[in-house]
């Protein structure tokens, strides 16, 4: 007996074998080292020697102060008004520069700022880069997973209906997501061109000419926008059919018996569907969650972050660093930071959608 | 309650096939507007986005665009070699992770319990998080060839193939889909005498049709579009694969549209044909990762 086991034992490890030592290699000990580069300066290549440098690289990118601003006053303490009419305040860098009264400001920028009364409130970041970059990044999450899996969920009920031919539309809706993203990112950026490009005269001719062109990806507040747009486009397709597998576990018996019942349709999904659906939409949330923090080539092909960062992202700031200035620390401490987010989220999700018993 | 008049129902028809294509309108017209407008000069190609033309094989169509984005790009080397990694990658990763899945299934060895579910974990990492220090190791891993032994990966096929054969996601596939195997079969054969290497090659794997269909489909569609990670270690234009290929049209002052709509037809209609005459197993590709585990 024992040595059936012993066979087993060794057979098991050389069968399985490859598969660990490849997921070690490539997965769990460059995820490890994330962690470990990130508390260091190592770069791609140098002559000196790596460095351990504690949390610094995490203040680099995290540092934040909040910092008040009083208006200069002249001799007799009224507040010195410029020539616009403007109040006039000290320069901001006389506190953030070689001001040892001041140790927290040190090297920090100005991020944004609001008036109080005559004082101004400035927020100060170490690097507003990336502060940009996270903010950008959560609102592209925040606004793509509930509304992709809602517009998937759509798709999904509009297709599980017994038609003829329905799997024809079935195909066709899903086919964006077999296109790369790279392809469809540069393909819409030739759709979302200013003037001429096929939207604006698209809107035009739905609008009779009542709708300006703009130029969706130069301007500030529209180039997020049309990006969460287009990865919609592409990948709603993917959770459509992750919701049409959930909407096919659910037992036909359950609608007859609504249908008995005297449930009308509305009804019907709300007391069949969707409490049968909970752990389709559990898991459609986290992958899109997981998805949408990933987010990269859009940028990289469509706007490379600007116009003025507004479409700054984590992972292109980690690969700008990382690969652009060989900074593999700076990159390692972006990665390990979405790391951090994403399992986050996805505990959260997971335990606001549990069972409650 | 009233019975349904038939002209009713058939309305009612209409407007659902009405719905359902003007959806399919969305979804497909992007993709049409592509291949069309690589037939056209990029004079009339600006003209015709005023008008439904832009979805139209009409005016001055031509092979033009194709020809000059084959002489500005060795568009024909980047496929080649999209098609090289992408299959070799493929192969192992089904190779590799079915056997892993029939080891975790199958047979009983110590720390199966443990490494599978430390595997299984790994499902929660996005390639991503982890691509900027693979690329540092990329850069200093020793690889063993005919001139002896060489320090770093990049710019090479290997690097590009071997951090992609295992995965927890294909691993996982099989598991689900062995678990479901009838353990009767595999204990007679067991009885025979037959080796664990002889059930697997002549018993599981000719069963396992559907799992390697579909665990081939997933990994063909991440390797074939992969960007990010061939953009970081490939510089060599001999070893570029497609999508990384882009930056020959993109990185011009003025974008070649005509052109870059040809590269773009080039690389994906392929891809869309495929699909579409595999259309309900590249479905239900996608709907297996959706069973919970």
């Amino acid at each position: 007996m024992a040595t059936r086991i012993d066979q087993s034992n060794k057979a098991g490890w050389l069968m399985a074998g490859p598969g660990i030592f490849l997921m070690t290699a490539f997965i769990i000990v460059p995820f490890f080292l994330a962690f470990a580069f990130s508390l260091t300066n190592q770069r791609l290549a140098s002559p000196n020697a790596t460095e351990y440098v504690g949390f610094d690289n995490y203040r680099g990118l995290l540092g934040v102060a909040v910092f008040t601003l009083e208006p200069e006053r002249d001799d007799a303490g009224e507040v010195v008004i410029d020539d616009d009419g403007e109040i006039s305040y000290p320069r901001l860098r006389n506190f953030t520069r070689n001001n040892p009264d001041y140790p927290n400001l040190a090297g920090k920028r100005e991020w944004f700022s609001w008036q109080w009364g005559d004082d101004r409130i400035v927020i100060l970041a170490a690097d507003v880069v990336f502060m940009k970059a996270l903010i950008n990044t959560f609102t592209f999450v925040f606004v793509v997973a509930p509304v992709q899996a809602a517009v998937a969920l759509g798709l999904a009920l509009l297709i599980n209906q017994k038609m003829r031919g329905i799997s024809i539309f079935r195909a066709l809706y899903f086919m964006p997501v077999v296109v790369s993203i790279v392809v469809v990112s540069l393909l819409w950026r030739f759709i979302y061109a200013p003037g001429d490009g096929l939207l604006n005269n698209l809107l035009g001719f739905f609008s009779f000419g009542a709708f300006d062109p703009r130029d969706w990806l130069g301007n500030p507040n529209t180039a997020l926008g049309s990006i969460m747009a287009m990865s919609i486009w592409q990948g709603v397709g993917f959770h459509m059919v992750i919701w049409l597998s959930g909407l096919q576990t659910i037992s036909p018996t359950l609608y007859e018996a609504a249908s008995i019942e005297g449930a009308n349709k509305r009804q019907q999904f709300r007391y069949v569907t969707w409490p049968g659906l909970r752990n389709t939409a559990v898991l459609i949330l986290i992958v899109i969650t997981m998805q949408a923090f990933a987010l990269f080539a859009q940028i990289d092909v469509m706007t490379n972050g600007g116009p003025l960062d507004s479409t700054q992202v984590l992972v292109f700031q980690a690969v700008e660093r990382g690969y652009g200035k060989q900074d593999i620390s700076g990159g390692s401490t972006i990665s390990v930071l979405l790391f951090v987010i994403v399992l986050s989220i996805s505990l959260i999700q997971r335990y606001l959608t549990r069972e409650k018993n | 309650m009233a019975a349904i008049n038939p002209d009713d129902q058939g309305l009612r028809l209409a407007v659902r096939y009405a719905v359902l294509c003007l959806v399919a309108v969305i979804f497909v017209f992007p993709l049409l507007f592509m291949v069309m407008s690589s037939l056209k000069p990029s004079a009339q190609l600006l003209l015709d986005t005023k008008s439904i033309r832009a979805f139209l094989p009409v005016g001055d169509i031509s092979l033009d665009n194709y020809r000059a984005a084959f002489d500005r790009a060795p568009i024909g080397v980047f496929v080649l070699n999209s098609v090289l990694i992408t299959g070799v990658t493929v192969l192992l990763t089904i190779f590799v992770c079915s056997l892993a899945g029939f080891a975790f299934v199958f047979l009983d060895w110590k720390g199966r319990g443990v490494i599978f579910s430390i595997l299984l974990a790994t499902l929660i990492i996005p390639y991503e998080t982890i691509f900027i220090p693979l690329l540092l190791m990329a850069s200093q891993l020793p690889w063993i060839s005919t001139e002896g032994l060489e320090i770093g990966w990049l710019n090479s096929y290997r690097v590009q193939v071997v951090p992609f054969i295992a995965d927890g996601l294909s691993i996982f596939l099989f598991v689900q889909f062995f678990r479901d195997l009838p353990r009767e079969l595999i204990e007679a054969s067991r009885v025979e005498g037959a080796s664990w290497w002889a059930i697997y090659r002549r018993i599981v794997m000719p069963l396992s049709g559907p799992v390697i269909a579909t665990a081939a489909i997933l990994k063909f569609l991440f390797m074939y579009n992969q960007y990010l990670w061939p953009l970081m270690v490939v510089q060599d234009e001999s070893i570029r694969p497609v999508m990384v290929g882009l930056g020959y049209f993109t990185d011009q002052l003025n974008v070649p549209w005509g052109e870059v709509m040809a590269y773009l037809t080039v690389i994906t209609v392929p891809v869309l044909a495929f699909y579409l005459s595999l259309q309900k197993v590249f479905i239900s590709s996608v709907a297996s990762t959706g069973v919970k585990g």
